[in-house]
This record gives C-alpha cells, structure tokens and sequence, in this order.
C-alpha cells in the first residue's frame, strides 16, 4: 500500500507539468488545427532559461516563469506570424514537416551554442524531500505542483472569464463564426501559439531543478504531450488537464509494479485501449 | 445602405455567381430567393469577406468592403446570422450571446442587448446555463439571432433562418425578422420559404444559377408567374 501511494503521489506531481505540455499543445491545436511537433522544443527552451536565470541572475528557476513565459509567449506569437501562418491552409503532413522542422532547429542550434553537455540547477530544495506518514514527498515536486496547478486556475479564468478567452474559445469550436461575430482570428492564432509556448516552457522552468538539461531533452516530451492530447480529446483544455495527471501516475505506477524500462510501454497500452473505446478521447466530441 | 454591383465569384474553376448586381435600403427587408445551388449563401459569405470575389465591388455606407478582413466588417455594423446556425456548441447559451458582444464598441451594451434578446426570446432566458450544443434546431436559431443582435447591427444578413424548422417555429422566426426590422435593423433574408418571406419583405430579388433573373416587391413577385412555377408549386 505503501508502495501504491508512493508512486501515486510521484506520478501525480509530475503530472502537473505533463498537463501544462498537453494544455499548450492543446490550446494550438484547437485554434489552428495544427499539431505543433516542437512542442517538446519549447518545453527546453525553458528549461535553458531557467538555468541561465539561475546561474547567471541567481533566479530561483520556481521565480523564473516570471520572465520565461513572457518570453516564450514573444517567441511562440512571432514564429506563429512568421512560420506557422503560412502553412494554416496547407496540406496536414506539410504543417507535420514544418513543426518537426522547428523542433529540430531549435534543438540543433541549443547544441551549436551550449554544447550538449548535461546541465543541472542545483537549489537547496532539488534533492530535499519530507515525509508524510510513511511517504516521502520530493520538496521540488510538491513546490512546482503547486505552482502548476496556480498556472492552470489562470488559464481556466482566462479562458472562462474574459473576453480574449471566450474569443479563443469560440474561434476553437467554430473558426467561421468567430469572424462573423467580429473575431479576429489571426490574432486569436497569434496569441493561441504564444499561450501554447508560453505553458510549455513554464512547464520547462517548473521541472529544471528535478531534471538533467541538454538540447535534446524536449523530443520526449512532444511525444507525451501527444499522447495526453489525443488522450483527453483534441482541442479539450479540461481532457489535457486530466490527460498530463493521469499519464504522470499510469507511468509511475508502471515503474513501480512493472518495471521502469517498460514504463512507456504501459503509457501506449493505456493510450491504445482507451482510444479503442473512446476513439474522440476521454473529453473529447466526435465532429462531422 | 448595402450596394453590391457587378459581382462574380468562382469556388477554384467553377463560377458560381456572375454579375450579381443587388442593393438594400435602410429600412428594408430585402430577400434573396433561389434554390439550392443559386448563390445565394455565396453571395452573403461574399458580403462579409469570408470569401472574396473574383471581379464587382461591395460597398456598406459607401465605404468599400474589397479591403476589409471579416471582424471588420462587423464592427461597421453589418452582421450575419450564417446558414445552420454555427452556435458555439461548448459554450452556453449565455456566454454563446456575450460573444455576440466581442467587439469593444459594443461591451458597454452588453447587459441591455442579453436582456432585449431575452425579452424577443424568453426561451433563450430559460436555457441561458444550457451549452449551445444541446438546444433544439429552433432555439439555436433563436440564439443565433439574438447572438447577432448582440453586435448592435445595423444591416442583418440572415441565411435560410427558417431550414430544418418546425411549421410553428418558423412562423414564429418571420415575425421576430418583422419586429427586428421594426426596431430599427435593416434586414437582407436569404430564403427557400419563398411565401413566409415575401410576405414580410418590402423588395426580393430572385436568384437562378448564380444570376439575378427577377426583382421587385415582395408583393409583385407573390403575384409573378415565374414565381409562381418556379417556387410555389402553382
């Protein structure tokens, strides 16, 4: 039993940041039908951020979604207006190729400037934990949880409360009416691509002081980001949300009983078997 | 207040309108009849820039709209309420009408257009928690108007409002149409109910394979034997 909670609890504090990948992949994919493969990218263009942050402004990576989401939200907005818009209509393995495209420049030009070395931030708090009861809780975990779960009640209020939200919204269920209610979806495109990698590299600064740092670090994380979007429903902010959790904790869990090599085996099992019976994903609405 | 002169418009090597020439006045109701395949939707999507033509002009107030991109057109004031419906169907019936109310001129409005929009509809106040998705084909017609509505509209464009109605419902839609103009919008119907329609329009003008091959007063076509064969069945 001990075991069980233990890997529970890991996975589900992972999870959180899983979720804040899946929801900014999501968030692009709803408003421009595009799957943005250098997600995953993005995901290490935060972590090296934080980390300059770190070593260079003494930032604590935690205080460092202060500066990187802005910066990644620019990033994201101009390769939006100046790359991805110009695919918006083009055939779908066209749109596949530049996304990969992106990623791997990024990933490549990381390598030319900091070499591929492995980075790590090493706070205080990366290797402290404490216990609760007869489980031991990892204080960077629990701390950027915390945080993930801060990021995501804006976003919902965001997306919810606001104007610009619903705007985004709207344009996701419905690109033509959108316009027609005076929608400027271009800009809804611009600012949906900025949020996406804006999530992403957050997610990024929260698991930089638990994660090793190199310029290939993201490609795993565009594949999961994936999965949980499929998973919990194409263009579902509330299906990625549960997706990321529910992906953190199958694969601990899996680790835990199984064994941690086939760990990602087990996640595509789950992945497949619940696809079968939900082809639309667990949120998600099968459209004609 | 609505001039459209000359107008043709082509879906990649097939040209679907040539030279449609239509004008609306402020006040009227003005509908576009024709059957499926006329050009009627076309013509429409052409007014509010979802598509652009390939030659002929459109003015709105005697400003060109050949420049202009969708949402800007709704901020001039002219909105479309587009053939099966399009309602937000995540979203409620609510936040479905506050989106009618996006475009910053007309926020400060927005409470009293959900309550005028609630007064045509009382329907819609009932199901105002409900998501859109989940209204009856006639309540999202409702919501749709009342979504358009919400942008403070001085010409609507409205597509087929009454396809896949009930006989009661529909009824019901041409008199709203009739009290909208009333209060003060000018209305361009695209319609197959040919009798509902021409009995509320002040001019209609008749539409054949992506041409205008009739116009004059609701009351003149009623009458017209072209009409009459064509459309009535008589």
């Amino acid at each position: 039993m001990t075991i069980f909670l233990q890997s529970l609890l890991s996975g589900v504090l992972i999870g959180g940041a899983y979720a804040l990948i899946g929801v900014g992949l999501t968030i692009i994919f709803g408003v421009m039908r595009i799957i943005n493969f250098a997600h995953g990218d993005l995901v290490m263009l935060g972590m090296y951020a934080s980390y300059f942050l770190f070593t260079l402004g003494n930032v604590d990576p935690f205080v460092s979604i202060i500066f990187v989401f802005p910066l990644l939200f620019l990033f994201g907005a101009i390769l939006q207006k100046t790359v991805i818009n110009k695919v918006l209509n083009a055939l779908p393995q066209n749109q596949i190729l530049l996304t990969i495209g992106i990623g791997l420049i990024l990933s490549n030009t990381m390598m030319l400037l900091f070499t591929s070395d492995y980075r790590i931030i090493s706070t205080t708090y990366s290797s402290g934990s404490f216990r609760l009861g007869e489980i031991s809780v990892s204080t960077p975990l629990l701390l950027s949880f915390v945080i993930t779960a801060a990021v995501t009640a804006v976003l919902y209020w965001f997306l919810l409360k606001t104007d610009t939200g619903q705007a985004i919204r709207a344009t996701a269920q419905d690109r033509d009416a959108a316009q027609l209610m005076g929608v400027n979806v271009k800009r809804m495109s611009v600012l949906a691509t900025g949020i996406g990698a804006g999530l992403a590299a957050v997610a990024g600064s929260l698991i930089s002081p638990t994660y090793y740092i190199f310029p290939q670090v993201g490609q795993p994380f565009t594949l999961k980001a994936f999965v949980i979007v499929v998973l919990g429903g194409m263009g579902s902010v509330m299906g990625a949300t549960v997706g990321g959790v529910l992906i953190g904790a199958t694969e601990s869990l899996a680790g835990a009983y199984i064994s941690s090599g086939l760990k990602d085996l087990v996640v595509y099992v789950l992945f497949l078997l619940i696809l079968l019976f939900k082809p639309a994903g667990l949120f998600g609405k099968s459209r004609v | 207040m609505l001039q459209i002169e000359n107008l043709d418009f082509s879906y990649g090597d097939l040209q679907v309108l040539w030279g449609i020439s239509l004008q609306v006045n402020q006040g009227e109701i003005v509908t576009v009849l024709g059957a499926n395949g006329a050009g009627k939707s076309t013509t429409l999507k052409n007014v509010s820039r979802l598509v652009r033509p390939s030659r002929g002009t459109i003015t709105f107030d005697g400003a060109d709209l050949g420049k202009l991109e969708s949402h800007q057109v709704v901020e001039m004031g002219l909105v479309q309420v587009p053939e099966g419906r399009r309602i937000f169907p995540e979203m409620t019936v609510l936040e479905n009408l506050r989106m009618g109310s996006f475009i910053k001129s007309t926020r400060p409005d927005r409470q009293r257009n959900i309550e005028r929009a609630f007064t045509l509809f009382p329907r819609l106040a009932e199901r105002q928690k409900q998501l859109g998705g989940t209204l009856s084909g006639g309540e999202q017609q409702m919501l749709a108007i009342g979504r358009g509505l919400m942008t403070n509209p001085r010409l609507m464009l409205l597509d087929e409002p009454s396809l896949g109605l009930s006989p009661l419902f529909v009824k019901n839609i041409f008199e709203i149409i009739k009290e909208i103009n009333k209060q003060g919008t000018t209305i361009l119907l695209v319609e197959q109910n040919v009798f509902q329609s021409l009995r509320i329009s002040h001019r209609a003008y008749v539409l054949e394979t992506g041409r205008v091959v009739l116009s004059g007063t609701g009351e003149e076509l009623l009458g017209n034997e072209h009409v009459k064969k064509a459309f009535l069945g008589a």
